[in-house]
């Protein structure tokens, strides 16, 4: 699991059949110390509640896919969790 | 299985059901010389602690046998806490 800041929302009326409402959300992986790594990607909203501006946690590949209900549906990418804090100790880290 | 150093944990209400309860650790994965090479969040099993080196199970089919699921968005596990790396 990685962290990720959602940036904003990807709305889709003609999807593949299981991801009748599925909210898609734009995510932008982050580093331990939240800084942005990589690019953003399109992940689905395994919780339902997030939203752009919040700090989430997400899973990836098949993960992804068993993170939503109903399960195995095609998606690479899925929100399961909103963070309310992270806590990082700079001393023991090596990145 | 990879070898981690945790360094911070997550916490969270609102989540996925599976994460209720469970203890959200920061690990930097590390190769066995040391280095660093990115971070996983993994679900904690054995009380590992900010500062330890830790064995992370990255792989989803086994992460939900041990927690005697068939299905669960999990993948990463810290499954042991590492005493000594030896290298040749």
């Amino acid at each position: 699991m990685q962290l990720g800041l959602v940036k904003g929302t990807v709305v889709a009326t003609v999807k593949s059949e299981g991801l009748a409402g599925v909210k898609f959300l734009i995510v932008q992986p982050l580093d331990k110390y939240r800084e942005p790594i990589g690019s953003p990607v399109v992940a689905a909203d395994g919780v339902y509640m997030a939203g752009p501006g919040e700090l989430v946690y997400f899973v990836s590949s098949r993960e992804a896919a068993e993170a939503l209900d109903p399960r195995f549906v095609p998606v690479d990418h899925a929100i399961v969790g909103i963070v309310d804090q992270v806590s990082v100790d700079r001393e023991s880290g090596t990145i | 299985m990879k070898i981690g150093r945790v360094s911070g944990n997550v916490v969270s209400t609102i989540n996925h059901p599976f994460f209720d309860g469970q203890r959200l650790m920061i690990c930097d994965l590390i190769n066995p010389d040391g280095e660093a090479a990115g971070y996983t969040i993994a679900v904690d099993t054995v009380g590992a602690g900010v500062g330890e080196t830790v064995l992370i199970n990255d792989e989803g089919n086994s992460a939900r046998q041990i927690f005697g699921l068939a299905t669960g968005p999990i993948r990463a596990v810290i499954v042991g806490i590492v005493d000594s790396v030896d290298m040749e």
